[in-house]
């Protein structure tokens, strides 16, 4: 396999990984909003409620980041990041 | 001149935030010395908007990379402030915290949806689209499918898409103008939408880039500043997003107490249109998950498929900066979206709870009528209370709002200074100008660089097309206005549809394009078009009394659309050959963020 090969590999499982955890926190959870918004959760909120207005929105934003970080990671790996003067 | 700008942006951007709340301090001394409610309103929207033009005359350029793409060196968190700015709209800023208010979870699928799809356009597409180097989104099209007809249909949806969305956003300039500077709407409209062309009619994307982060600044400065300032002021916290929980209990409490009582549907005829009851759970799970879910998927993958988003990220200068900025501009948006909801439930707790000095529930009518914010409220056709049972009290189910004013009326209902309602106009009026600006440019841009010079005339020199530019984001700009000034849909309304058209034609055909090299022309046209007219008739059928299926409404007519998408798509690749050589390698190049962008610098 190729070098470019190998880099396409990692950054699809990369991918993979990143829509998972997307799912969880834009579906996945409010399959059961019903049920979560029952108990208590971060500052007293509802767990649902709280979801909604603050959990999942911050999740998001951590997530691009962390993902931003990993793919320039699996980039340098395999010498395909962008030089400063391109 | 130019590479010292952008080395100084922070001192730039630090001195205009500086100066934009030495204005705020100054108005404020203003209206204690006398000056009145109106001039102020009017000071603040002249002023923000001058500022604006300013900078859309100093950006001007005669360069097509200027113009297309902002040179591309826009750097990673500007790009991510004009970013939040090109998408929180006039919906957001106004709307939002009205639909949380009336809706409540079912409407907040809205938060989750929007913010959402920028996981989509960080991992799926924007680092790809900018290492392709393309202008417009279908100039990506174009390029990886080949031929003028793919290229014209990418354009096709684009232009359904943000022509929808734009309507509503010149709307918005339009009424936000007509209240702060007291004219009729039908004028406010053309005012709004000449100074949406200010700032993007000389310098393209330059201008808008630039004008964005300013607007941005603004906007956040009016959204946080109330919801702070009411918070402390009604002892519920001073920083209301940690500190909400009891007042969304003592709501949820009062709802018991009060209970929802159905209205007579006669007695309902007498509430003037667009006003709304509170009839809904704040904080309960009111919706089913699949309503709820679908609305979130439904924007998630619309927001991943709109070109004025997706073109934000063609301005950065590497392919690493495009995926660190698209971080950047959702956490600009995390903040104004995360306040909404405490937005609303400040709003509600004020109006509705009986221990508060502003709580209207419980009272007599003679007693709400006499309250001065009510008259104004009232007069302005955005507040109604009628005495159903005929008992003299005003009950929860006799009070009527129209969604704007959760955003505009809430900051004198609790009684902040009138400098307040001044600053969350210029905001509102910000988030609108610099949405329909970054719209208008998406489809000035694409039929002038995919049509004419593509297409038409691809010898055209670049003064002639950056004319046509021009030209063409005029034409646009009041098209847009003159059917925002016959008001057919509301606000939010188009600005959903308008995520439902992108992602039934174009979802695909982007994401494939990147991921799947097997995609090839046919396929993608049958996608494009397929999606589009799939979606539509969807969205017809619905409006004109059809029963859709599977739950999905007029709101999530995407899903249907963006399905048959998928699989002609799919289909019609796999019976058609299989893209040639130059093709594949041109996916495996846009894979790898080294090397040359695939289409040249200026082209």
């Amino acid at each position: 396999m190729s070098n470019q090969q190998k880099h396409w590999e990692k950054t699809r499982s990369l991918l993979f990984i990143t829509l998972a955890i997307w799912f969880v926190f834009s579906i996945g959870i409010f399959l059961f909003g019903a049920e979560m918004n029952k108990v208590t959760g971060p500052f007293g909120y509802p767990w649902t409620y709280w979801f909604t207005c603050q959990g999942s929105l911050g999740a998001f934003v951590i997530l691009i980041f962390w993902f931003a970080n990993r793919q320039e990671k699996i980039d340098e790996e395999f010498g395909f990041s962008e030089r400063e003067d391109e | 001149m130019k590479g010292n700008f952008i080395d100084n942006l922070p001192k730039v951007y630090g001195i205009y935030t500086g100066g934009f709340i030495g204005f705020i301090i100054i108005m404020a001394i203003a209206e204690q010395m006398g000056m009145t409610a109106k001039a102020i309103g009017i000071a603040f929207v002249a002023f923000t908007v001058f500022i604006y033009a300013l900078i859309g005359w100093l950006s001007r350029t005669a360069q097509a990379d200027a113009y297309y793409v902002a040179g591309r060196q826009v750097p990673t968190v500007f790009n991510g402030m004009a970013t939040a700015a090109d998408w929180m709209s006039g919906a957001s800023f106004v709307a939002m915290a009205g639909g949380i208010y009336f809706k409540g979870y079912g409407y907040m699928a809205l938060l989750v949806g929007w913010t959402g799809g920028y996981v989509l356009v960080a991992s799926l597409l924007a680092p790809y689209l900018r290492k392709f180097g393309c202008y417009t989104v279908p100039d990506f099209i174009g390029t990886r499918y080949g031929g003028n007809l793919a290229r014209f249909s990418a354009v096709v949806v684009l232009t359904v898409a943000s022509f929808t969305y734009v309507t509503a956003q010149i709307n918005a300039t339009g009424t936000i103008a007509s209240v702060a500077l007291d004219i009729p709407f039908q004028y406010a409209v053309y005012i709004g939408l000449i100074s949406i062309l200010l700032c993007s009619m000389l310098g393209g994307m330059r201008g808008v880039t630039w004008t964005q982060v300013a607007q941005y600044i603004v906007l956040i400065i009016a959204y946080l500043l109330p919801v702070f300032w009411i918070s402390n002021k009604i002892g519920a916290g001073f920083f209301p997003h940690f500190m909400l929980a009891d007042e969304v209990a003592r709501i949820g409490e009062l709802e018991q107490q009060f209970g929802f009582v159905k209205n007579a549907a006669a007695d309902l005829k007498s509430v003037p249109k667009g006003l709304a009851g509170i009839t809904k759970a704040h904080s309960a799970v009111n919706a089913t998950p699949w309503a709820f879910i679908s609305l979130a998927l439904a924007m998630m993958m619309g927001t991943a498929s709109l070109p004025h988003v997706m073109m934000r990220y063609f301005t950065t200068p590497s392919v690493k900066a495009a995926r660190k900025s698209v971080g950047w501009s959702l956490f600009f948006i995390f903040l104004l979206y995360s306040s909404a909801p405490m937005l609303a439930t400040l709003s509600k707790l004020s109006l509705i709870d009986p221990n508060l000095p502003t709580g209207i529930i419980g009272k007599t009518f003679a007693e709400v009528e006499a309250i001065d914010w009510y008259q104004n409220w009232n007069q302005a056709n955005l507040m109604f209370i009628s005495d159903f049972n005929g008992n003299g009290t005003l009950e929860l189910n006799e009070f009527f709002m129209g969604g704007k004013a959760v955003v505009l009326a809430t900051p004198e209902i609790a009684g902040l200074p009138y400098v307040i309602s001044g600053l969350v106009a210029a905001g509102g009026m910000a988030a609108a100008m610099s949405t329909a600006d970054g719209l208008i440019l998406a489809i000035a841009n694409a039929i002038s660089h995919d049509v004419y010079y593509k297409i038409i005339d691809p010898k055209a020199e670049t003064a002639k097309r950056l004319l046509v530019a021009r030209v063409l984001l005029v034409v646009i700009g009041f098209a847009g206005a003159t059917i925002a000034a016959m008001e057919i849909q509301g606000i939010l309304g188009s600005v959903i549809w308008a995520f439902d058209f992108a992602m039934s034609g174009l979802f695909f055909p982007l994401v494939l394009g990147v991921w799947w090299k097997r995609a090839n022309r046919q396929g993608a046209i049958a996608g494009m078009l397929g999606g589009l007219a799939a979606g539509t008739w969807y969205l017809v059928w619905v409006r004109t009394g059809g029963s859709g299926f599977l739950g999905i409404t007029q709101l999530t007519f995407g899903i249907f659309g963006s399905a048959v998408s998928l699989v002609l798509m799919v289909v019609v690749s796999l019976m058609t050959t299989e893209p040639d050589k130059a093709t594949q390698k041109m996916v495996d190049d846009v894979r790898v963020p080294s090397g040359k962008t695939i289409l040249g610098k200026s082209h």
